[in-house]
């Protein structure tokens, strides 16, 4: 075990927890607080991906775009459209609820990547986007990969912060009243589904950068990237094992999650070649084996989050917080 | 054209008999133990594999080989029920919906692990299709749809002419009466479970005697399965027939117009205009 | 606990509610073999709480029951209902998509016998039934489903049978029919738990009744007397 071989891993190992740490913030909001199953985010997280590629990238007969626009642009690009797409996506979800809005969200994820296969022209299909560049990596050489890396930190970082002083405003608390009891939000007068539509965009922009910075790192993009095992089932289990609700919660599940994930396929690699891609398959055995252990055993995950408190109006439209309706108080005995 | 139009037609009663297949198990977990069973599409996966083994490995013939997985799916689905979601039976139908989720990954992976991520067949070599009136078909084909008008009928005589049936059917109006009436409620999840079970098989077998077998098989059909059990009306399992025959030709008749590499993006389709104008299907179902 | 006196159900001291609010605060009652006992009280008082208490369908926090002689507090509704007590809820209290017939098949499941001798009976009690008994029940009015209802808990022929406002939402000549139906299956023997809002009617064709008020007891006397007791009348203005 050489010192670079070390550092690269290293390199390797927290830039991609920091990606999924953002794809699993931007589900905090969605689920977290608002209560939203996305199953989802592969789609999120390859629009943000593929933006960049076709922004970033320089010229290629294979794909669209190759306008090697500079990284800013790409963060701002990938924004921008997957603001809209979620914005639409929310309209069109706007009633559903629960398992259905699960459906609804596997099935959108899935047309995305059905179009980034099929529409050569646009991404060159599965043959994938290469050259993406990595910002950084020409103020010193050799230290690109770790430039990247307090590049991620700081993203990370970012959105951390965001989210922690958004937790205490009146706009979260709202959504966490919303998921603990809809309908209580809307009879204090609330426009639910506004917020629900907000909550659902704000997330989906997060997991979208996640993708930004997942094709500036691996300079490629391909359609198997993002796979609802690695694009969406592992965030999942992230967020579940971490403690859905909360911020911290989220990065310490991700890197859990992605320290078994890694660690396992280290392990896998020493096997006989003959394996192949078994080993990844019994790594995904194991995540799953994890996710219904965790279930089983600690639903609310490592952190556990403090039950909200509803948030309601007063005559003059001040708020005050009152707590959720015992059944005693709302039904009656009869 | 209007031949073509047939003709697809018809592939689309062979695809939607599986897919009503599929949504009938969907729905009658989701009536009766009150989530949405993800992991459907890799039961049948399974199913397909255990076929798989019957065919190549037993030298059965392919009706035993679907009675021999049948009987292994049932143990699966039981099994499964057993060890992880009867611990969960107080948690929220969003906590089951994750676990199958996660329950839909390891029976992939596992698939993965034990048969290997290449495309299987159950029997190579051409086969001639039947011709009739200018159409095609083959008699795999015929077996699947006659295949599953018996499954329905059988079916139905369980659910109508057996006690456990008409306690199955009691659950599914109303879970809590059931306990108040003393009905077993575990026992009648574990028959939804070997019911499930044994229709994911067939649907399983039918897709790789139809198409071919690899792990993403099932998962493939996930959605065209879960949107016709709602197009249908969730909980209702007659709706789930008209559903999965109705997605099935939709998307078939579609390749005309369309891509065919956005199949599956048409079933979705139909689901999501259902689902905003009607959300309790076509013929209604449980809430 | 202490001898129950060979009274077929005691409950003494029961506190208990849904989630961390109690509804009942220490009540007590008791029913003897055959007895026609009914609990009233205003809205909110924790009468069909009491009753589901009963039937372990609301956790006990404190207090204890017991049905002939053996206690209870802790059991399932699915263990309670083997023991010989059957309760009819409030709403939702029939299997819509099954015939009659299925219906009252259902209310035998844990019968391995032969139970035609009961379906008979729940058919001589309501003639309708024996009539429609293909139909689908959920098609079927609020009256007939109440039958329906109560014929499902007759069944397995318990010894008591807990009815929680079966008079709800029924026309004046149903509910009439209804409490007379309900006397007559008393007089077979099989002890009556009744919750009412009907006061009046109920108290008046009741051996013994409860009026329970905020989850707590506040008289206890014969049915007559209830009736005519003023606080009790003031209580209900003549409902």
């Amino acid at each position: 075990m050489h010192l670079p071989g070390l550092v690269n891993y290293f390199i390797f190992f927290f830039s991609f927890a920091g990606i999924y740490a953002i794809l699993a913030l931007g589900l905090n909001v969605q689920w977290g607080y608002t209560g939203e199953t996305n199953i989802g985010i592969a789609g999120f997280f390859a629009i943000g991906a593929y933006t960049t590629a076709i922004l970033t990238s320089p010229p290629d007969p294979g794909h669209l775009g190759g306008f090697n626009l500079p990284f800013v642009v790409a963060v701002v690009g990938a924004i921008v459209v997957c603001g809209v797409l979620a914005l639409l996506i929310g309209l069109i979800t706007l009633n559903l609820r629960g398992d259905y809005l699960a459906i609804a969200t596997i099935g959108i994820a899935q047309i995305i990547v059905l179009f980034i296969t099929n529409e050569d022209k646009v991404t060159d299909g599965v043959r994938g986007i290469p050259g993406i560049p990595r910002p950084l990596s020409n103020v010193s050489p050799g230290a690109g990969g770790l430039l990247f890396l307090v590049l991620v930190v700081v993203f990370v970082g970012i959105v951390l912060i965001a989210l922690n002083r958004l937790y205490r405003s009146p706009w979260v608390r709202i959504l966490r009243a919303i998921r603990a009891n809809e309908d209580a939000v809307l009879a204090a007068g609330k426009n639910v589904l506004r917020y629900r539509i907000e909550s659902f965009v704000v997330g989906s922009i997060i997991m979208s950068i996640g993708g930004v910075l997942y094709a500036a790192f691996t300079r490629f993009v391909s359609p198997e990237a993002f796979d609802p095992i690695y694009g969406t089932f592992l965030v999942w289990v992230m967020l579940i094992a971490g403690g859905s609700g909360n911020n911290v919660g989220a990065i310490v599940g991700t890197l859990i999650i992605w320290g078994v994930w890694s660690g396992t396929d280290y392990l896998t690699s020493l096997m006989p070649a003959a394996w192949g891609t078994r080993g990844s398959a019994i790594r995904v055995f194991l995540i799953g084996l994890i996710l219904e252990l965790i279930l089983i055993l600690r639903p609310q995950g490592i952190i556990e989050e403090r039950p909200p408190r509803l948030v309601d109006a007063g005559p003059r439209g001040e708020e005050r917080s009152a707590h959720a309706p015992t059944p005693s108080e709302g039904t009656g005995g009869g | 054209m209007l031949l073509n139009v047939v003709q697809l037609t018809l592939y689309g009663i062979v695809l939607g008999s599986i897919i009503a297949l599929g949504a009938i198990g969907v729905s009658m977990v989701y009536a009766i133990l009150g989530f949405s069973h993800f992991a459907h599409g890799d039961m049948m996966t399974v199913a397909a594999y255990f076929g798989f083994v019957g065919v190549v490995t037993l030298h059965l013939p392919l009706p035993l080989a679907l009675i021999f997985s049948m009987i292994l799916t049932a143990c699966l689905a039981v099994g499964i029920d057993r060890v992880i979601y009867s611990r969960l039976r107080n948690a929220t139908p969003i906590i089951m919906l994750i676990s199958t989720i996660g329950v839909s990954f390891m029976l992939q992976s596992l698939t993965q692990i034990v048969w290997g991520p290449s495309n299987e067949v159950y029997q190579s070599g051409i086969v001639l299709p039947y011709k009739f009136l200018g159409l095609r078909l083959q008699p795999v084909e015929v077996t699947i749809i006659l295949g599953s008008v018996l499954l329905v009928v059988l079916l139905h005589f369980f659910l109508h002419g057996t006690k456990i049936g008409k306690a199955m059917r009691a659950m599914s109006d109303n879970r809590s009466l059931s306990q108040i009436t003393g009905i077993n409620t575990e026992l009648v999840i574990i028959w939804t479970w070997v019911i499930t079970g044994v229709l994911a098989a067939a649907a399983g077998v039918f897709l790789g005697a139809d198409t071919q077998l690899n792990p993403r098989m099932g998962f493939n059909l996930l959605l065209a399965i879960f949107a016709a059990a709602i197009l249908g009306g969730i909980g209702n399992l007659y709706g789930s027939i008209l559903g999965g025959l109705v997605i099935g030709i939709v998307e078939e008749v579609s390749t005309i117009f369309i891509d065919p590499g956005y199949k599956p993006a048409v079933g979705f389709v139909i689901m999501v205009i259902m689902l905003i104008v009607r959300p309790y299907g076509i013929l209604g179902g449980k809430r | 606990m202490s001898e129950t006196n060979g009274n077929l159900l005691v409950a003494e001291d029961v506190y208990g509610g849904y989630g961390s609010a109690d509804i009942l605060n220490g009540i007590s009652l008791r029913v003897a073999p055959g007895e026609f006992v009914s609990i009233v009280g205003p809205n909110g008082a924790g009468k069909s709480t009491a009753m589901k208490s009963l039937f372990g369908l609301i956790k006990v926090r404190a207090g204890k029951i017991a049905f002939e002689g053996r206690e209870i507090t802790k059991l399932r509704p699915d263990q309670i209902v083997r023991l010989g007590i059957c309760y009819v809820p409030q709403e939702f209290n029939i299997f819509p998509s099954l015939t009659v017939k299925e219906n009252l098949e259902m209310g035998a499941f844990i019968r391995n016998d032969d139970y035609s001798a009961e379906i008979e009976n729940v058919y001589q009690l309501f003639p309708i039934l024996k009539e429609r008994r293909r139909q689908l029940v959920g098609t079927m009015s609020g009256g007939q489903r109440q039958m329906v209802a109560m014929g499902r808990a007759l069944m397995l022929k318990p010894r008591l049978l807990m009815l929680d406002e079966p008079s709800a939402g029924l026309s004046p000549n149903f509910i009439e029919l209804i409490f007379e139906r309900i006397q007559e299956i008393n007089r077979t023997g099989v002890g009556i738990l009744l919750v009412e809002q009907n006061a009046r009617q109920a108290l008046e064709i009741s051996d013994r009744g409860y009026v329970l008020v905020m989850g707590r007891n506040r008289h206890e006397d014969t049915g007559p007397n209830l009736v005519n007791n003023k606080e009790v009348a003031e209580m209900f203005l003549g409902g």
